[in-house]
Order: C-alpha cells, then sequence, then structure tokens
C-alpha cells in the first residue's frame, strides 16, 4: 500500500500526481497518473468469452466484449438488467477467470462511509490513549519526569493505520494481490451516499482527511450492479461502462441449462429453453429469471422427467413463476389446463 | 474514423441520448483496443461507452445501423444490376444452401436484380424459416426489397413505406400458417399437443421477426447508400420512449410505452417514498428534546423533530377516454395507480359525453393495465351520439358525486377540451376549485394548439390551479411525482 500524506508527493508505487483536472483525452491509466495497470489481464476478445466459458459463464458478444474493455480501459463496468440474470455471478466468474480475490461489498439504503469505506477503530485508539499519553499529565500533573508521549505525537500516532478498520472499497484499494470488487445492487443506497463512490471508481484512491491519500497499488476490475429501481446518478454512470444483460436468447439459454444442469438431456435442455421462452413472450408480473429456469431444469433432472408435458409442467410451474396469478396466466395460456 | 465517430455522437445527441464530452472520449479510446472489422464488437464498444440506459438502446441501435451500415452490396446497386448479383452470389457463398442455387436457377430474363419470380421467393423464405438458415433469410431479404420495396434513388419517402411495401407483398401471416400446418403434418401420432403448438408458433414467429429485422437492415443499408447516413438518421430517428408523443404514438411506440411504463413507475413510487421518508421538515419535538437533554446534564444540545407526515391527497381523476386522446387517459390511469400507495385514496372516473365512475375496475386487481382494459369495455359512458362532451359529463360529475369532494381533494381533468362546441359548463370546475384542494387540467395537445377550433381549453383554465400540456411520459411523471 502506498500513502503519501499532504497532497504532494508520489512514492514509487504511483508514480506522478493525480491530476484533477485535464489529461482526460486519452484514458489511459498512465497518461492519468493512475496507478500501474499491468498487463492486460485478456489477451483478446475471444480469450475473454472462451475464459468465461471455461469457468462455466456462458457470456455473449456484448458480456465479453465490454468486460474486455473494462480491463483495457482500466475503468469500471455497470452492470443492469432484470434480477436474476447472471449480473453478480459476472463478477463472480470474472474473478475466478482473473484468478483474483472478490471484494464484495452489498449496497443497502443507509449505507455510508464507515460501512463502505474504512472507520477508525475508536475503542483502540481510547486503549491506546489510556495506556499512557497525556492523561497522567492532566491528572497527575507534578511529576513530569512520569510523561508519556506528548499530545502530538499520540495524535500522530493514533490516526496511523494500525487504527484504521478497512471497508470493503478501501480494502480492494489496498490489496497487493489481484481483486475484482463488486458493488452490489448500487441503486439501493441514497443519491447523496453514490458521490462516495465516485472517487474511487474515476482515481482508483480514497481520501483520508486524517492520513492522506490511499492509492491503489494494483488497479482492481470493479462491478456495480444495478436493478434499476431508480434512475443512478449521470456522475456515476459517466465514470462506467455500461452494460445491460438482458434474458438471454434462446440457443444462449438452452447453452446455459446445459452447462450449469448436470446431467439434462439435449432434448429436455431445449425445451426447457423453449417453454421459457414463451413464457416470457407473456404479461407476467415478473417474468421467469435465468436462475429460475435452472432451478426448474434441475428440478427436471431430479423428478427424472424425459420429455415435459403439460401436466409435469404445471406441477413444477410454481418454481418458475413466484406469482400465483402468473402462475395461473401461463397454466391457461400456455399449458391450455386451468 | 474518429470524424465518423463525432458524427454519430452528434447524431446520438439529436436523437436526445445525454451524450458527455468524457463518454465520447471513452468511445474513441475504446475503438483503438477493438478489432474494428468486428462490426459486432464495434457496435458493443460504442454502446458500452455511449449508451447508459436500457431504454435509449433502441436510439442507439437505429443511429448505429444507420452509420455503420453493412455495405455489401457494392456501389452499382442502380446501374449494374448482373454484377451486383455476383457480389451477392459471392457474400452469401458460404451459405450454398440449395435456396441460394435457386437464385442461379432462375430464369434470367427481366434482369439481375429481379431475377426471382415470387413463387420462388415464397419458396425460398419458407424453406428458410423453417431450417431457421440466417444466410438465406439474408438473401431472401435482399430479393424480396428488390421485388417489391419498388425503391428509387432520390425518393423522399421514408424507411417505413418500403417496408411495409416489402412485407405486404410477402404476407408473413400465411407464411406463419403455412409452417405450422408444415408443424402439425411433421408431428407423430396423434398431431401436436396445445403445448407443442404454442412452443411451435412462438419459434416460428421469432424467426419471422429476424426476418423482418433483415428486411429492414436491407432497406436502410440501400437508403443509406442512396442519400448518405447523416441525411437518412434524421429521417429515421426514433424518439426516446419517454419522448414518445402519446397522443400520435403507433403501435409500435405504445407496446415501447407499455414496457417502460411499469418500471417507470415502479421508479417514481420507491422515489416518492423515499421522499416522504427522508423529509426531516417536522415540528420541534419538545418532550423528545427535553428527555435527551438529560444526559447532557439538561443542555439541550441536540434537538429531536417530530416525523413529519405529509398529508397524502385524495385523488379524483377524471378521464377523457373518447377517441384520440383514450391513450393518454390510460396512461395516466396507469401511472396513478402503479402508485397509489403514495395517495389516501384514488376515485375515477371516465367519460365521453356521458360520465361512469371505475374505481371499482382498480379493486382487487394487482395489474392497473388489466384494470384499464377493463375500462374500454365495460364502463357506461355514453349518453347520446359518443361525441365529446365536457359540459354534460361535468354536469353529471357535479350531480352525483360533487358532494364528496372535500377540501382534501385534488382534481385531476384529463382531456384536450375540444368540446364538439357543446357548452362547457365551466361553472362545474370553478365550484370544483371552490371546494377541493387543488384542480389540475391535464392537456395532452401541444400547447400551441389549445383554444383553435372546438377547443376550450381556455374557459376551463380560468378555473384551474394549473393547465399543464402533458404530451409524454416524462412530463407525465414530472407532473404526478409533484402532486405526490
Amino acid at each position: 500500500m502506498s500513502t503519501d500524506p499532504g497532497a504532494a508527493g508520489a512514492t514509487g508505487a504511483a508514480p506522478g500526481v493525480v491530476g484533477s483536472s485535464g489529461a482526460r483525452g486519452a484514458r489511459t491509466a498512465a497518461s492519468l497518473g493512475l496507478p500501474d495497470a499491468g498487463p492486460p489481464r485478456f489477451a483478446s476478445l475471444d480469450a475473454v468469452r472462451q475464459g468465461l466459458g471455461g469457468v462455466g459463464y456462458l457470456a455473449d458478444e456484448s458480456i465479453s466484449g465490454v468486460v474486455y474493455l473494462a480491463d483495457r480501459l482500466s475503468k469500471p463496468v455497470l452492470v443492469e438488467g432484470p434480477a436474476g440474470t447472471g449480473k453478480t455471478q459476472l463478477a463472480k466468474s470474472v474473478a475466478e477467470l482473473a484468478g483474483a480475490r472478490l471484494i464484495r461489498l452489498q449496497c443497502y439504503e443507509g449505507l455510508d462511509e464507515s460501512k463502505a469505506l474504512y472507520e477508525w477503530n475508536y475503542r483502540k485508539q481510547l486503549l491506546r490513549i489510556q495506556a499512557g499519553g497525556p492523561g497522567e499529565i492532566e491528572s497527575g500533573g507534578r511529576d513530569g519526569e512520569r510523561r508519556g508521549p506528548t499530545w502530538k505525537e499520540l495524535e500522530e500516532d493514533i490516526f496511523s493505520e494500525e487504527f484504521l478498520l478497512a471497508r470493503p472499497l478501501l480494502e480492494a484499494i489496498r490489496s497487493t494481490d489481484p481483486v475484482v470488487l463488486l458493488i452490489d445492487e448500487v441503486d439501493r443506497v441514497e443519491l447523496e451516499t453514490e458521490a462516495l463512490l465516485l472517487e474511487i471508481l474515476s482515481e482508483y484512491q480514497v481520501s483520508i482527511p486524517e492520513l492522506g491519500t490511499v492509492r491503489a497499488t494494483r488497479l482492481p476490475m470493479v462491478f456495480l450492479t444495478s436493478n434499476n429501481t431508480r434512475e443512478l446518478s449521470e456522475a456515476l454512470k459517466r465514470r462506467c461502462l455500461y452494460l445491460h444483460i438482458d434474458y438471454p436468447d434462446l440457443d444462449r439459454e438452452r447453452a446455459i441449462v446445459r452447462a450449469r444442469v448436470p446431467g439434462i438431456t439435449e432434448e429436455l435442455a431445449d425445451q426447457v429453453a423453449r417453454i421459457v421462452r414463451s413464457l416470457r413472450t407473456l404479461e407476467l408480473r415478473k417474468a421467469p429469471s435465468v436462475s429460475e429456469t435452472l432451478d426448474w431444469a434441475r428440478t427436471l433432472v431430479i423428478l427424472g422427467t424425459e420429455t415435459i408435458d403439460a401436466a409435469g409442467a404445471r406441477d413444477t410451474l410454481h418454481i418458475l413463476l413466484k406469482y400465483q396469478v402468473d402462475i395461473e396466466r401461463a397454466a391457461k395460456e400456455l399449458l391450455s389446463v386451468s | 474514423m474518429l470524424d465518423l465517430l463525432s458524427g454519430f455522437v452528434t447524431e446520438l445527441r439529436r436523437a436526445g441520448l445525454p451524450v458527455s464530452l468524457t463518454e465520447h472520449l471513452d468511445a474513441a479510446d475504446a475503438v483503438h483496443h477493438i478489432p474494428l472489422e468486428d462490426r459486432e464488437a464495434l457496435k458493443y464498444a460504442l454502446a458500452a461507452t455511449l449508451v447508459k440506459s436500457s431504454t435509449h438502446w433502441r436510439a442507439f441501435e437505429t443511429a448505429f445501423e444507420v452509420f455503420f451500415a453493412v455495405r455489401t452490396g457494392g456501389p452499382g446497386e442502380a446501374g449494374a444490376d448482373a454484377e451486383d448479383d455476383e457480389l451477392g452470389q459471392d457474400a452469401d457463398g458460404a451459405a450454398g444452401t440449395g435456396g441460394t442455387r435457386g437464385r442461379g436457377r432462375s430464369p434470367n430474363g427481366a434482369g439481375g436484380s429481379e431475377g426471382m419470380t415470387p413463387e420462388e421467393l415464397a419458396e425460398m423464405l419458407f424453406k428458410s424459416l423453417l431450417s431457421a438458415d440466417a444466410a438465406m433469410m439474408n438473401v431472401v431479404a435482399r430479393g424480396a426489397v428488390d421485388r417489391y420495396a419498388g425503391m428509387e434513388p432520390g425518393r423522399p419517402v421514408g424507411g417505413t413505406y418500403y417496408l411495409y411495401r416489402t412485407l405486404r407483398n410477402l404476407d408473413l401471416d400465411a407464411v406463419l400458417a403455412k409452417l405450422m400446418d408444415q408443424a402439425r403434418a411433421g408431428a407423430v401420432g396423434a398431431g401436436l399437443t396445445d403445448l407443442e403448438e404454442r412452443l411451435a408458433a412462438d419459434e416460428y414467429k421469432a424467426r419471422i421477426e429476424k426476418f423482418r429485422r433483415a428486411v429492414e437492415t436491407e432497406i436502410r443499408r440501400r437508403l443509406v447508400e442512396d442519400r448518405g447516413a447523416e441525411a437518412l438518421a434524421r429521417s429515421v430517428r426514433k424518439p426516446l420512449p419517454e419522448d414518445i408523443d402519446v397522443m400520435h404514438a403507433t403501435r409500435d411506440e405504445l407496446a415501447v410505452l407499455h414496457r417502460v411504463l411499469h418500471p417507470l413507475s415502479r421508479k417514481l413510487a420507491v422515489r416518492l417514498a423515499r421522499k416522504r421518508r427522508h423529509g426531516r421538515k417536522g415540528p420541534l419535538d419538545f418532550r423528545a428534546t427535553m428527555r435527551r437533554s438529560l444526559s447532557t446534564g439538561g443542555v439541550p444540545i441536540e434537538p429531536r423533530f417530530r416525523h413529519p407526515r405529509p398529508a397524502k391527497p385524495e385523488i379524483f381523476v377524471i378521464a377523457d377516454i373518447s377517441g384520440s386522446v383514450a391513450s393518454f387517459a390510460r396512461f395516466t390511469l396507469h401511472l396513478v395507480y402503479a402508485i397509489s400507495s403514495q395517495f389516501s385514496k384514488v376515485r375515477s372516473f371516465v367519460f365521453v359525453d356521458g360520465i361512469d365512475e371505475v374505481t371499482r375496475f382498480f379493486e382487487g386487481v394487482a395489474d392497473p393495465a388489466e384494470a384499464v382494459a377493463r375500462i374500454n369495455l365495460e364502463a357506461d359512458v355514453i349518453w347520446v351520439d359518443g361525441h365529446s362532451d365536457y359540459g354534460h359529463a361535468l354536469t353529471e360529475f357535479h350531480r352525483r358525486w360533487g358532494d364528496e369532494v372535500t377540501s382534501r381533494s385534488s382534481i385531476l381533468l384529463l382531456g384536450d377540451a375540444r368540446n364538439n362546441y357543446h357548452a362547457s359548463q365551466s361553472w362545474v370546475v370553478e365550484d370544483l376549485q371552490r371546494k377541493a384542494r387543488h384542480v389540475f387540467w391535464l392537456n395532452p395537445e401541444p400547447r400551441d394548439y389549445w383554444g383553435s377550433g372546438d377547443s376550450i381549453v381556455g374557459e376551463y383554465a380560468a378555473h384551474c390551479d394549473d393547465v399543464v400540456e402533458c404530451r409524454t411520459l416524462r412530463q407525465l411523471e414530472h407532473f404526478v411525482g409533484n402532486l405526490a
């Protein structure tokens, strides 16, 4: 980890001073004074795709393309899409592919700095003060020879790294081994809290007033996911690459089912994918997601189903659909049973 | 390339996408990292850097197709037909299926580009759809556009016109029926079960949609060659879903609106709920402040405030559902009900020349869309002839429900106030304004048209707190958001 107290003074690991303005033109890591991005993680578009396939994530063109670009441009990726289409899984799979540790920050309403970035360890600081400090001078001013450290020394001491509790964002920045940072469901935090993320997303650094600026020694790959319950701020969007993951098309869904459900036959996977596609064309309150499709396929395999007929589908429909009205409608429209 | 990109970004901005300078630079940077010959990769690189909202995707895609169209046919489209045909053959050589050969077999009488007879074309289309052969579909699309679109250079017609002409001649509905027959005939035993039939139908519909896109792409490609990218972009520009004019929306656009309406109302509800929870403007809570001050030796260091309880308004929606304003009324009702948790009560009335309360349709229904659909069928809104009569409808409202309007009610009147020269009876609105907290009039017409012809919105406006132009979802969302 490299810290530089004050604004100036760059350390060896982080060459150059971060330009706060200008120099946004060529957004390569070097020209921005960002920490060394290191060698690209992925050699080519195809490498990303095959690699993700290798760890069990079947990416389509857009997904692999954006992951590749995120690596090359050193930018975070904002992933949006309906629930259960593999947004979080993408970050996990990329971490697995890149051999990196996954650091996850689950967002929720009321998330604040002390939970996301860092916090001073107050108890430890207090103990340190009590263990020997100016407190003694105050109580017993007579014996000057028994003085502990001066207040100034003590202040410098208790605001050092030893007393810092790293929360996910700082942890990802400080880590010396490769990490993938996943900021999950970022749309759940309030608009104001979003601002916390801006510095880390664009400059890969965290400013701690008492300590200085902590820069990343290694650029983490950052994924943000959003379920789109509210519009994210322009400032956040501008700093990210945008990836919208929708429900997969028939072929991809079939491939996903084949890959993730052991022991499923080609024929059954095909049928599952086709029924799910048809269900998604209906006007449902909640269309079946990929994860629900997989659950359904697993159930069918466990039940020993070879081909799906109307009755069998009706009995297991509640795994795909989570609202009674949806189940009824699907049964009526698709299966002609009520 | 950079020039092309600049033009593209300019076009996106014209279409209403907020593309910042940083994003433009990012895009320029991104294209360095991808193989330029890979069109799909280029598309995703640009999308990732320039488009930051899924609802903008359609506008982006349209612009992209125009600016980075595939130029396969070669420049000599109109002049050198024969050459073009050869190029086409080469490009599709990989397809190599029976269908492509069909092109070669055709009696080359009428000149290259019209090489296929309608029957052959239909046959090929059928085959390509049956086998889901993308390359063959493209060949058919090209042939069909040659044959049916009747495209002439320099003709100032939009792409949709050509699309319509081409598809009308192909009669895709009949093709679908034929495909289904084929599927039924191919089934073993007692034919298809209902489930299988439905699945097959969906499969073929998806393929036909794919073919439709192929035709669209083909037409667009030719138009670009004819007119140049920027000119064409102007004519095919599609408004963002939020900016579609509800009154004049096409069927496709209405479908788009329906899709964005649900997430929109959900977002609005979340936003309003948050606003309500975080509004810290309650009055000082004296008791709690004193209690708290005990821990600081009686000094009230930290004042406590009561949680604010903003009054939830009671809403009366009175909507004109005649003719063209109907779709607007539907959207408004939908939106109001989707966030009805933010109001203490929502009551809705619809009218043409008679008026009927439709609140009951929304009760116990999970999906407002369903209720709105039922209103059109079941509400009793015709009094005499089924032409809007605001005067009569309002008088009737006043007579039957006027007493129920209280000082906590907000009244929303929806309509264009085109009264077919009946009496306005604006005293009703005046009286309502006296009783109710607010009276708002939402007019789906552009402000310039107000008061022209038989529009008498001016007469009512005198008695409304505000008259709002509400043509797009964006305006509607803004208004409803302020209301709660």
